[in-house]
C-alpha cells in the first residue's frame, strides 16, 4: 500500500507499518506521530532512536528489553506512548511491528 | 488506536493456581492485553495468591503429577526432586525466550499499568495479609467488588 506522508511516498502494510525503512525521515515520523495522536519530544526521540538501533543490530523488541535499555523505564515508556507502547513506537519509528508477545 | 475496532476494551483474568505454567499464562495474558493498548486487571483467588506472596513467588513449580504432557509417566512424576528438576529445566529454556521469573514479572506488569487485586475469601482461609502480599496489590477485595470493576461493556474476563 502507499501513502503520502511529509511530502513523501511511503509504502506501508495492511496495519500502517513502513516496509521500507529507506523511505523514513524525521519529518515521516513526526507525521507518523501525529497520525497515533503523540506530540514528539526529546524523550520520544531518545526512545525512537533506541528502537531504531536495536532494530538494526537485529535485536527484537520487547517490553521487558526496553524496560531494561537503560533509555526508558516500562512506566515512562507507557506514559510516553500511552497506547500500546511497543506497536506505536515501532510504528513512528518506521521498523517493523516487533513479533513478541512479553 | 484507530485500527481497535473488536469492542475489547479491558481484560480482566484470574488467577487461582500456583503452578508456573497457570501463572506464566496469566501474567502473558494480562501484560498482552497492556501491550495491545487495553486495559488490564487481575483478581489472584485461592493458590493463585501463592504468586503474590511475599515469601512464595520464588518458589512456584511446574506440576509433574497429573499433567499429561510431561515427557515422562506421572508416577515418575511423583518421586521426590522430579517437580524441582522440570521446574529447573523449564525455567531455563523460559530464560532463553527472555521470560523473567515471577517478582520480577510482577514488577513489569505493574509498571505496565495492570492493576492488581487479591480475593478476600482466599485471603482469610490462608489467613494472608495485605503486608504479606507484593506491594503492587492494590487492596483486598470481594468477588463482588471485582466484578463491578468489570461491568463496563467491551470486559472481558478470563478464570485461570
Amino acid at each position: 500500500m502507499e501513502k503520502t506522508i511529509a511530502g513523501k511516498t511511503i509504502n506501508v502494510n495492511e496495519e500502517g507499518f513502513m516496509t521500507d525503512f529507506g523511505q523514513w525521515t524525521k519529518e515521516v515520523g513526526e507525521e507518523l506521530a501525529k497520525e497515533n495522536e503523540i506530540e514528539l519530544t526529546p524523550r520520544h526521540w531518545e526512545v525512537l532512536t533506541y528502537i531504531q538501533d536495536q532494530v538494526k543490530k537485529e535485536v527484537g523488541l520487547t517490553i521487558r528489553g526496553i524496560g531494561k535499555s537503560g533509555i526508558v523505564d516500562i512506566k515512562e515508556f507507557y506514559a510516553l506512548f500511552p497506547k500500546a507502547p511497543l506497536k506505536t513506537a515501532t510504528k513512528i519509528a518506521g521498523v517493523p511491528k516487533p513479533a513478541s508477545c512479553i | 488506536m484507530s485500527e481497535n475496532n473488536t469492542g475489547l476494551k479491558k481484560m480482566m483474568i484470574i488467577l487461582s493456581k500456583a503452578t508456573l505454567d497457570s501463572v506464566y499464562a496469566a501474567f502473558v495474558l494480562a501484560n498482552g492485553a497492556r501491550m495491545e493498548g487495553y486495559e488490564a486487571e487481575m483478581f489472584f483467588t485461592f493458590f493463585g495468591l501463592e504468586a503474590v506472596h511475599k515469601k512464595k513467588m520464588n518458589d512456584l513449580r511446574f506440576a509433574t503429577v497429573g499433567n499429561p504432557a510431561m515427557p515422562f509417566p506421572t508416577m515418575i512424576g511423583g518421586l521426590p526432586g522430579m517437580e524441582a528438576m522440570a521446574t529447573k529445566m523449564m525455567k531455563k529454556e523460559m530464560a532463553k525466550l527472555d521470560l523473567p521469573e515471577v517478582p520480577e514479572f510482577l514488577e513489569i506488569l505493574s509498571a505496565s499499568g495492570v492493576r492488581l487485586w487479591a480475593c478476600k475469601l482466599a485471603a482469610d482461609m490462608f489467613k494472608y495479609k495485605k503486608e504479606d502480599l507484593y506491594e503492587e496489590i492494590e487492596a483486598i477485595i470481594t468477588v463482588g467488588d471485582f466484578y463491578a470493576r468489570g461491568s463496563e461493556p467491551g470486559t472481558q474476563m478470563l478464570f485461570i
